[in-house]
């Protein structure tokens, strides 16, 4: 039972930084219609500005993330600027291209400045706690209730703000919020702006148990595109279902089947859903 | 011709159309008019089997073809156009009218491998048919031309061409005279009247109402979803539902 | 006619494939060492599969991002019936290209069903799946430690594969029949009908195109093009591992393909040859490439998307139009007709014909 236990927890520290990496992907994705498959190298960018800020200048914990956050919300409203916007009226094939393109480029970037070896991130929060009887790492705790509270930040910031509730309803529908006035390109700019900063906070949060290395974007962005297919491209509550619902299928599935292949899962359901339901799990339909 | 049966499409709750029966005859031009979002397009989809209705029965010559993929629909004799134009802008005018007669030939790929001799005929044919559809919409002089750089309206009579190189019997036209000129709009509705003159049925949705009034030979308007009116332009224009459903959606695009 | 025409005109003669053909006969010749012809066999290999690439993604428009599994999967198929199950080379190499079709087909018929970006991340996670296998299931693709002493080519005892030369001609017989049957897909009309699927989905479907066919039938062709590659990688290299199946081989060959010229015949060639040239001159580069060619891609598909050949092509394209109404107008002018007849009546006349 304790293990069981300790799987749920595991399922809810994945799930939680899933959908948020999911989060940012399927808000851009949402407004543009492109899919980001640089995304997952500005995650890594956001987790190397921290872990360079940390180690190399000692910054706080909390003033490293916030920084990343900054840095990585800049560099991607550059490429919206620089790349995606250029591209709105391409055929579709092209703005997938230059996206990884990009995600190529911050790689190999990295890769060339601070080496391809793996870092551990250092944190504040080393305790071990114990909670009824299970010991929990701290920053696991930190983890589940800094995404969660993020996810309910960005929820009020969405449905309260005059910005937020523009980005929603371009998102439902981009001719219609066109036409009563909105301004397309800051709406633009703001999505990049918020994606790329979930995704510094989600990398973050998630490197202390994991480790810092250029490639760590790649698997997360495949599963964060897995989500965002499950739980509908474009919708956020079904981004934050679909992390957890990956999250706990890696967890439990890595824990009961095969480590080996704990992986996969994510894919394997991917294959299974789309054989059957090609628009995805969540979808309504329409399109 | 074309028989429509309480014909339904919902979309989640909404229904975009609902129960529509109408029927079009051969060799007559038919017009579907109504507000921007009446579910016109829709019906288009319907038909040519881009979407599979929710409800209701569509008789095209007596056949039942309600639900049948796009591509065998095409193969009975329905072609259609799109609002915006999909041509391939890198190619030659006549290379993009090739492929249109695609869906009467047979070669496969061991075709291709051995190069047949029913290839080499086929393509031949291919060929020729597109040469005869680019003259009849009177623009035999800039097939040799890169697509990219022909005008508008060019490049919508290209797409009727494309349309008619399937060899339709029907042929349904989704805004033929959008972003074009008035006067070019009179030289395509000489092109569309010519070609219900060489045999083919028309259908069109259409926004401009000078164009309609003096081409269609029978309209059908939808509103919400509904026909609210059919029947000679005449008959259209004098009916009360019709001019409130316009005057209605003038307002709401004021407001 | 201008100097510049008349070479243009040159690169589209059957003079100047054979002149190409030559080329690549004599290169070995002319080469400074065995390690350029290496390269250049090297490059011949990646060029089979990125035609294959072409068909799909430049013909049909389906963007397939795992196409370097692919190309992976051929290579082990051919090391695994070979090494571990003693098949000779050959039987092996027709296995390993049935392998890519039978593999294709499975996953063409599920991911075909899904639109554009649908696809391009399916098959994404396809590549990674397939990757993943090649690295944990020990029992047949031994694992991270990858598969050595894969044998050569058989040449019968005519030939001595595992020498670098006759492997370069190997290659580049397997290459010129490559494009030989690219050029007979992309000219006729199944190459019409992929390029019909390439503008819209819809488009096509309203020309009466069943897309679920063709589009399959694009992908088996195209993942018989990678696993072909593949095989005669493996047969090349000679040891192979799960880093074959690697994206990053995918991102280089949509590289290749950019430079070159999407959709276009001689484009795969001509990107895979210039870009493994330029990353050899550049071998400080090799590792850190990507610092290069990530902008290039991004550069490339804003400013040239159409490639060096697909540029070409539009280039010379409005040469000839432009030339053909320069022809049209003097003939009018000499046979002296009235000048001005408008569009309207012409379109009257041209309309009894039909």
């Amino acid at each position: 039972m304790e293990l069981f236990f300790q799987q749920v927890l595991n399922g809810l520290t994945l799930g939680s930084i899933y959908g948020l990496v999911a989060l940012g992907l399927t808000l851009v994705y949402g407004i543009l219609h492109v899919p980001n498959f640089a995304h997952g190298a500005l995650y890594m960018v956001g987790a190397y500005v921290s872990y360079i800020t940390m180690v190399d200048f000692g910054v706080n914990y909390w003033v490293a993330m916030l920084l990343a956050a900054v840095a990585v919300a800049l560099l991607a409203v550059l490429c919206e600027r620089l790349v995606f916007n250029p591209l709105r009226h391409a055929p579709p094939i092209h703005d997938k291209i230059a996206a990884i393109g990009i995600m190529l480029f911050l790689e190999a970037l990295v890769q060339m400045q601070w080496g391809a070896e793996f870092r551990r991130m250092p944190t504040p929060y080393t305790d071990i706690l114990d909670i009824a009887g299970m010991t929990i790492p701290a920053q696991r705790v930190l983890i589940i209730a800094g995404a969660f509270s993020l996810m309910a930040v960005l929820h009020l910031f969405l449905k309260k703000t005059m910005t937020g509730s523009t980005i929603v309803a371009m998102a439902q529908n981009r001719e219609g919020a066109f036409l009563v006035g909105i301004d397309a390109n800051r709406v633009a700019m703001m999505t990049f702006a918020i994606s790329g900063a979930l995704a510094a906070v989600g990398a973050t949060l998630f490197a202390p148990i994991n480790l810092v290395y250029p490639a760590m974007g790649h698997l997360l962005i495949m599963k964060a595109f897995v989500i965002i297919i499950l739980g509908g491209m474009g919708s956020i509550p079904g981004a934050i279902v679909g992390g957890l619902i990956i999250g706990f299928a890696e967890a439990f599935g890595g824990f009961y089947i095969s480590t080996d292949y704990k992986d996969i899962i994510a894919f394997a359901l991917l294959v299974v859903i789309l054989s059957i339901k090609p628009t995805g799990l969540f979808s309504k339909g329409v399109h | 011709m074309l028989k429509i049966h309480n014909l339904t499409k919902r979309f989640g709750g909404l229904a975009a159309v609902n129960n529509v029966s109408i029927e079009f005859e051969a060799n007559k031009i038919n017009a579907i008019i109504g507000p921007n979002g009446a579910g016109k397009s829709t019906f288009f989809n319907l038909v040519a089997g881009a979407m599979a209705p929710t409800e209701g029965r569509i008789e095209y010559q007596g056949m039942d073809i309600t639900g049948m993929a796009c591509d065998r629909i095409a193969r009975l004799g329905i072609a259609r156009t799109f609002q915006t134009t999909m041509l391939f802008d890198q190619s030659t005018v006549l290379d993009n009218l090739i492929v249109g007669h695609r869906l009467r030939t047979q070669s496969r790929l061991w075709d291709v491998i051995i190069n047949s001799k029913r290839l080499r005929d086929e393509e031949k044919k291919c060929r020729a048919r597109a040469q005869e559809v680019l003259d009849f919409v009177g623009l035999s002089h800039i097939g040799h031309r890169i697509t990219a750089d022909i005008s508008q309206e060019e490049k919508k009579r290209v797409a009727f061409a494309l349309a008619l190189a399937t060899d339709p019997e029907l042929v349904l036209l989704d805004e033929p005279a959008g972003g074009i000129n008035p006067e070019e709009t009179e030289n395509l509705a000489a092109l569309i009247r010519k070609m219900v003159d060489h045999g083919v049925t028309v259908c069109l949705i259409e926004h401009k109402m000078d164009m309609i009034m003096s081409l269609a030979d029978k309209i059908m308007v939808i509103d919400h979803g509904e026909k609210i009116a059919e029947g000679t332009p005449d008959e259209v224009k004098n009916n009360p539902l019709v001019i409130e459903a316009y005057l209605g959606s003038d307002e709401d695009a004021a407001a | 006619m201008s100097a510049l025409t008349k070479i243009s005109n040159f690169f589209m003669t059957p003079a100047m494939k054979i002149a190409m053909i030559v080329a690549a006969l004599l290169f070995p010749f002319v080469a400074g060492n065995e390690y350029q012809i290496y390269v250049m066999a090297l490059a011949f290999v990646w060029a089979i599969a990125v035609y294959g690439m072409n068909i799909i993604t430049g013909l049909c428009g389906q963007l397939n991002l795992a196409h370097g599994g692919f190309f992976a999967m051929g290579a082990y198929a051919l090391a695994i019936l070979t090494v571990d199950h003693g098949w000779a080379f050959w039987p092996a190499f027709i296995a390993a290209g049935a392998v890519g079709a039978i593999l294709g087909f499975l996953v063409g018929v599920i991911s075909l069903r899904l639109k554009e970006h649908y696809f391009a991340i399916f098959t994404l996670c396809v590549g990674f799946i397939i990757y993943l296998l090649l690295d944990k299931w020990e029992e047949l693709t031994h694992g991270a430690l990858g598969i050595i002493n894969i044998p050569a080519p058989s040449g019968f005892g005519l030939v001595d594969f595992t020498e670098t030369t006759p492997f370069y001609y190997l290659a580049l017989a397997f290459m010129v029949l490559s494009i030989w049957l690219a050029s007979r897909i992309a000219h006729s009309l199944l190459g019409r009908t992929f390029l019909a699927i390439r503008i819209s989905d819809d488009l096509a479907a309203s020309l009466g195109i069943n897309l679920m066919r063709n589009k399959v039938l694009a992908f088996v062709l195209s993942t018989t093009y990678a696993s072909v590659a593949g095989a005669l990688y493996a047969g090349m290299v000679r040891f192979i591992g799960p880093a074959e199946a690697e994206v990053t081989h995918t991102f280089d060959m949509i590289t290749y393909l950019l430079v070159g010229g999407i959709g276009t015949l001689m484009g795969p060639l001509l990107g895979t040859l210039v870009i493994t040239w330029l990353t050899q001159s550049l071998q400080f580069l090799e590792e850190y490439r990507m610092i290069v060619f990530g902008p290039m891609l991004v550069v490339l598909v804003i400013f040239f998307p159409k490639g060096v050949v697909g540029s070409f092509l539009s280039w010379r394209g409005r040469r000839l139009a432009a030339a053909h109404d320069a022809s049209q107008a003097k003939e009018k002018a000499a046979s002296n007709t009235s000048s001005s007849k408008s569009s309207a009546a012409s379109t009257q006349e041209a309309g009894n014909h039909a």
